[in-house]
């Protein structure tokens, strides 16, 4: 028989510990903690708090910010309208073309390819995610570029060719991106999901679509909707991208948000921004869970 | 379906590909290719403010990606110790230094940094001796600390992970035969996490490497390779950048294999 093996750590290496005296064993927790805790707090939580404070005061003469109690920054929000409105439009749909590209491949390297090739298909998804996403979007930008494709058509006879600094480029650019990021979460869980259920449902005579819709697309939902989410909300940030792909054209809020705090130094606007930035994204994060919550009983998939 | 499969891989690989093969190039053009030429990297490699960069990156991610796999290793074993509610509330602050983008992580860090420095600095002045005070700015340890953040959560992440998946009857077994808490965590439990610990090192060590936007803000006077290949890139597409970016491409590529790699060591299997 098979042992049953793995399981939680804590009840392993706690009770170890527990054979010294409380204290020792509270000392050590908090010592093995305390570099982390010191590290979130100063580096996440304090800026977050300093972010939220800025968000309400007003700039200074000079640039900077001055203390206030006020909400003329929100008020102003609409003076970046342009931003929101291009952010707004193309994360969601660079998250929606994500996944149309990503379903197919994830649901190959899951349930048809073959074993062999799995893990090295798999890698080659992993390495994309994982390498410069300013040396990639660089890549398109020598490849749409005036010495890129626009000079193969003019040589057969298609002239005045633009393709950089369109929508078009930077929505490309998010595709390309985002993708890695999107197959790993799909393919974890369609990875996950119980064969058996797909052959019950065959065997009850449903067609390959049907079962497709309501056994496997139902179940792999969290993976979806965490790649989703994560993409949509990278993308709500995203800077490289618009600024590379798409000139001085597609202004993204990282975009504004770099304008403000580098070069036009409104930081008490600026804060107030980014303060709504993460608000969208939190709502995004909780759209996200429910909606899986509510179709197939499980949360989030977890990517590592 | 294989089809569409092949071309995303393509679509995936192809434009990486078509940087390297331009950084041979001997002509200037993306439209041409006229030659096997290495005149690129000489180019590159002779060009000071590049050098320098990249020195600065390696520094930073090396000491980042250090830092963090100490810290990151010591809270996930810190985590398989404590309640269930000291544990949510550390997974949701990893959550959120991983999920929030890095565009708020770094002006968040940056109007922070120039508050703290703003109180600290005048006090250093008072209490210090001669009238030459160190004055703290932006910079290597801004860099360091704001990438450090995203790659101590990985660590914790990928090692916790891994802590999990433990065998807890060789921990119970150790234990048993009267082994230390000490032994039984240098012989059992530190030889299981370390292909962990290893690939998260590599892991935030690539990160750190090639991260822009953090960077950016919070950079003060140094330069990082990212930052430098922004600018020359904003300044106009030249050969030299593909030869850079070719290196950094590379390097990358075999970081995240070592440590993909790394992960798949000794996995108990279930």
């Amino acid at each position: 028989m098979k042992r049953k093996t793995g399981g939680p750590m804590s009840a392993g290496l706690g009770a170890v510990f527990m054979r010294g005296n409380r204290f020792r064993h509270n000392f050590l927790t908090a010592l093995l903690l305390a570099p982390a805790t010191a590290w979130l707090v100063v580096f996440l939580v304090l800026p977050f708090i300093a972010i939220a404070v800025f968000s309400v005061g007003e700039r200074a003469p000079e640039g900077g910010y001055q203390a206030a109690f006020t909400l003329a920054q929100y008020a102003n929000l609409p003076a970046r309208a342009t931003a929101f409105w291009n952010t707004m439009m193309l994360a969601p749909v660079g998250a929606l073309a994500c996944l149309l590209v990503a379903y197919p491949v994830a649901y190959y390297l899951a349930l048809k390819a073959p074993q062999r090739w799995r893990l090295i298909l798999l890698a080659l998804v992993v390495i994309p995610f994982w390498t410069s996403l300013l040396m990639r979007t660089y890549a398109w930008m020598y490849i749409l570029g005036g010495r890129g494709i626009p000079a193969l058509l003019a040589f057969i006879g298609i002239e005045d060719v633009r393709l950089i600094n369109t929508p078009g480029a930077v929505l490309l650019g998010i595709v390309y991106g985002y993708l890695p990021l999107m197959i790993l979460p799909i393919y974890v869980s369609l990875e996950r999901l119980d064969r058996r259920l797909l052959e019950a449902s065959a065997d009850l005579g449903a067609t390959p679509l049907s079962t497709f819709l309501g056994v496997t697309l139902k179940l792999s939902l969290p993976g979806v909707m965490t790649g989703f989410s994560l993409v949509m909300i990278l993308l709500l940030g995203e800077y490289l991208i618009p600024t590379l792909l798409g000139g001085g054209k597609v202004f993204f809020i990282g975009n504004a948000l770099v304008d403000l705090f580098l070069q036009s130094r409104n930081w008490p606007f600026g804060s107030a921004i980014a303060i709504t930035l993460v608000a969208v994204s939190v709502v995004v994060l909780i759209a996200a869970n429910r909606i899986s919550t509510r179709v197939s009983g499980t949360r989030r998939v977890d990517l590592i | 379906m294989r089809a569409f499969v092949t071309a995303v891989f393509a679509f995936l690989y192809l434009p990486i590909a078509l940087v390297v093969l331009f950084s041979f190039n001997a002509g200037r053009h993306a439209s041409e290719f006229t030659g096997f030429s290495m005149q690129w990297y000489g180019t590159a490699l002779s060009n000071p403010f590049l050098v320098e960069a990249l020195k600065n990156s390696l520094f930073i991610a090396t000491t980042s990606a250090l830092l963090a796999a100490v810290c990151g290793t010591a809270a996930a074993l810190g985590l398989a110790r404590v309640g269930v509610r000291t544990r949510a509330v550390f997974d949701a602050l990893i959550g959120a230094a991983i999920v929030v983008p890095g565009v708020v992580i770094g002006i968040s860090t940056l109007v922070a940094l120039v508050q703290l420095f703003g109180v600290l600095n005048p006090l250093l002045a008072s209490i210090w001796p001669d009238d030459q005070p160190p004055r703290l700015s932006l910079g290597y340890g801004s860099i360091i600390a704001a990438h450090g953040l995203f790659s101590m959560a990985l660590v914790t992440m990928i090692v916790g992970t891994r802590l999990a998946s433990l065998d807890r009857n060789l921990v119970e077994a150790s234990s048993d035969l009267y082994a230390t808490p000490l032994t039984t965590f240098r012989s059992i439990v530190l030889p299981q996490i370390m292909p962990a610990v290893v690939a998260g090192f590599l892991l935030a060590f690539t990160f750190s490497f090639d991260d822009f936007i953090v960077a950016f803000f919070v950079a003060g006077a140094q330069t990082t390779l990212p930052i430098y290949v922004f600018a020359s890139i904003r300044r106009g597409v030249t050969p030299e950048i593909n030869a850079i970016a070719t290196i950094v491409l590379v390097a990358s590529v075999l970081l995240v294999v070592l440590a993909q790699w790394q992960l798949r060591q000794r996995k108990p299997a279930n």
